[in-house]
C-alpha cells in the first residue's frame, strides 16, 4: 500500500511563507485562499514565550470528516491516501468546511483579484470558473505528484513529483513521501524525530506530521 | 498539555454557515415538531390542514434558505449521492416523503374537515406518517451539527438533544399559536408543552456545562449571554403563561403567547448556536519544538 504524507520539522520551519506563495502559485489560489500556510503562534505567556511558525493545510486524513459529510460523493479519498474534491460534482454546500478540524477548506463565491477589479494578464490566463462557488483545498499537487509517477519518478525524491511547498522550502522543513515505504524520507524522519500530529484526538488519522525534537533512541 | 496559544491558530468564528443555514434548523425543527404536534391533535379532533400547511411552509421555507446558501444550487440534486455517511443527503431524503406525505394530507383534510372521524383516516395515517418521518428529519439535523467535526460547540454530542427537543417544543408551541384561530387548545397540549419547556431547559443547561468543557472560550461567552435571557423569558414566563392558561377560563390569549415565547426562544437558541457560538477549534501545538536540534541530511534529492 502506499499512504503519502507530509513531515514538517517545526525546528526548521522559520515563517518564511516560501511554501505559501509557492502554492498559490502552482494552484493559482486567488486572494484569501491559502491551501498551505504558515501560522504564526505565540506560546506561553511573558517572560517565557515563543514563537513557533507552523506550516499547515488539509491533513490528508485517513478519516477524513469532510469526506463523511459530503452530500454528493464529490470529496472522495484515494488509494494513495491523498482527499481530493471532483469539482464537478460539489454543490458548495459548506459541510465539508465546517466538518474540517483543520480550517482547510476554501469557498469562493465570486472571482477575486490580487490588484482591484481587474485581474492581471495572468490571472485571467489561469483562471477556473470550475472552482467558483465550490469547495476546495490543497490536493498535495496530485496532479504533479500522477505526473511524475507516470514517468517513474518518485514523489517526495523527485521534485518533478514532489509538492510545490516542498519543493518551494528554503530550510528543509516539508517533506513528503510514502509513510508506509519504510526507506522513505519521511519515515526515516518519522523513525529519528519525536512527532505528533494535530487533533489526533478526534480520531482522523491526519497524513501531516509534525516533528518537534530527536528522537531519544 | 497545549500550551497556551496566541496570535495564529487561535479559534475563529467560522462563516461557511450563515443566517441562511441557521433558519433551516430554525424552520425544519420547528416545522418537523408542528408535524408531530399537528399529527396528534388531529387525533384528538382537531383540523390538520392549518397547522400541517405552516409545517410544510416552514420546512420549505428552511430548504429553501440552504437552497439559497450552496455556491452550485443548479447542481442541487447532488445531495443524494451519499446516504450511506452523509446525514444532509439522509435529511435531503426524508425531506421528499415528509413534504409530499403532509402536502397530501393538508389537500385531502381540506375536503374531509366536515366529514366524520372514521372518513378522515386516510388524512389521519398521512400525517402521522409524515409525523414520524419528520422526527426522523429533524434528527438528521441534530446528526448534522455533530458530524461539524471543525466546530467545537456543534459537534458536542449534548446539542442533539437540544436541537430535538427545541424542535419538538417550537411545534408545539406554533400549535398553541394556532388556538388564536382554531380554537381553545386541546386539554394535553398545555401539559405536554409544560413538560417539552422543562426539557428544553434541562437539555439546555446540560449542553453548556458540557460546551464549557470542550469549546473554545469565545463560544463558551456566546451562549452564557444568550442562556440567561432565554431561561428567563423563554422558560420562566413560558411556564407561568402555562400554567396561567391552564387555570383561566378563557385560555386561548395566554396559550398563545406561551407558543409565541416557546417558538422564539428556540429560533433564538438556534440562530445563535448555528451564526454566533461556531467557533473553530483552532489549532494546537502539544509539544514546543526544541530548537538546535533540528532534523539533519539530505532532506530530498534531485
Amino acid at each position: 500500500m502506499t499512504r503519502y504524507v507530509m513531515v514538517a520539522d517545526l525546528r526548521r520551519c522559520i515563517g518564511c511563507q516560501t511554501c505559501t506563495a509557492a502554492c498559490k502559485q502552482a494552484n493559482a489560489t486567488p486572494p484569501g485562499v491559502q491551501w498551505r500556510r504558515v501560522l504564526d503562534m505565540e506560546v506561553g505567556e511573558y517572560p517565557d514565550v515563543r514563537r513557533v511558525f507552523v506550516p499547515t493545510g488539509c491533513q490528508h486524513c485517513a478519516e477524513p470528516p469532510c469526506e463523511w459529510v459530503c452530500p454528493s460523493t464529490a470529496t472522495r479519498r484515494r488509494a494513495d491516501g491523498i482527499v481530493q474534491i471532483v469539482y464537478d460534482l460539489c454543490i458548495g454546500c459548506g459541510a465539508c468546511a465546517v466538518a474540517c478540524p483543520y480550517e482547510a477548506r476554501y469557498k469562493v463565491e465570486k472571482r477575486r483579484f490580487a490588484f482591484g477589479d481587474q485581474p492581471t494578464a495572468d490571472e485571467d490566463l489561469r483562471a477556473d470558473d470550475s472552482l467558483i462557488g465550490v469547495a476546495t483545498k490543497c490536493t498535495f499537487c496530485a496532479d504533479t505528484v500522477d505526473a511524475g509517477l507516470a514517468r517513474g519518478l518518485t514523489p517526495g525524491e523527485d521534485p518533478e513529483a514532489t509538492p510545490a511547498c516542498v519543493n518551494s522550502c528554503i530550510s528543509g522543513a516539508l517533506a513528503f513521501g510514502d509513510i508506509d515505504d519504510p526507506q522513505s524520507r519521511v519515515s526515516q524522519l518519522l523513525r529519528d524525530n519525536k512527532h505528533f500530529r494535530m487533533h489526533e484526538e478526534l480520531g482522523t488519522n491526519p497524513g501531516f506530521y509534525y516533528l518537534w525534537d530527536q528522537s531519544s533512541s | 498539555m497545549t500550551p497556551d496559544l496566541k496570535g495564529g491558530g487561535a479559534p475563529r468564528l467560522q462563516r461557511n454557515w450563515d443566517s441562511r443555514a441557521a433558519c433551516n434548523f430554525i424552520g425544519g425543527g420547528s416545522g418537523t415538531g408542528l408535524l408531530a404536534a399537528a399529527a396528534l391533535a388531529s387525533l384528538s379532533g382537531w383540523p390538520y390542514y392549518p397547522a400541517g400547511a405552516l409545517a410544510v411552509a416552514l420546512i420549505g421555507f428552511g430548504l429553501s434558505m440552504v437552497w439559497l446558501e450552496i455556491g452550485r444550487p443548479f447542481r442541487a440534486l447532488n445531495v443524494f449521492f451519499h446516504p450511506q455517511t452523509s446525514w444532509m443527503t439522509r435529511e435531503a431524503f426524508l425531506a421528499l416523503p415528509v413534504l409530499a406525505l403532509a402536502g397530501l394530507a393538508v389537500l385531502l383534510d381540506q375536503h374531509f374537515v366536515s366529514l366524520p372521524f372514521q372518513a378522515q383516516l386516510p388524512v389521519t395515517v398521512l400525517a402521522l406518517v409524515a409525523a414520524l418521518l419528520g422526527l426522523g428529519f429533524l434528527y438528521c439535523q441534530a446528526r448534522i451539527l455533530h458530524a461539524s467535526q471543525g466546530v467545537p460547540a456543534w459537534r458536542e454530542p449534548t446539542l442533539q438533544a437540544v436541537i430535538i427537543v427545541t424542535g419538538i417544543t417550537e411545534g408545539l408551541g406554533l400549535l398553541l399559536v394556532l388556538s388564536l384561530f382554531l380554537g381553545p387548545p386541546l386539554t394535553w397540549v398545555v401539559p405536554a408543552s409544560i413538560v417539552a419547556v422543562v426539557a428544553r431547559s434541562a437539555a439546555w443547561e446540560h449542553y453548556r456545562r458540557q460546551v464549557k468543557l470542550t469549546s473554545p472560550a469565545p463560544a463558551v461567552a456566546v451562549l452564557n449571554r444568550v442562556s440567561l435571557p432565554v431561561h428567563i423569558l423563554g422558560h420562566l414566563l413560558a411556564i407561568i403563561l402555562l400554567v396561567a392558561a391552564f387555570r383561566a377560563a378563557s385560555p386561548v390569549v395566554p396559550a398563545a403567547i406561551a407558543g409565541f415565547v416557546l417558538f422564539a426562544a428556540g429560533a433564538w437558541l438556534k440562530f445563535n448556536v448555528v451564526t454566533r457560538a461556531a467557533f473553530t477549534q483552532g489549532f494546537a501545538v502539544p509539544f514546543v519544538p526544541v530548537r538546535g536540534r533540528a532534523s539533519t541530511g539530505v532532506l530530498r534529492r534531485g
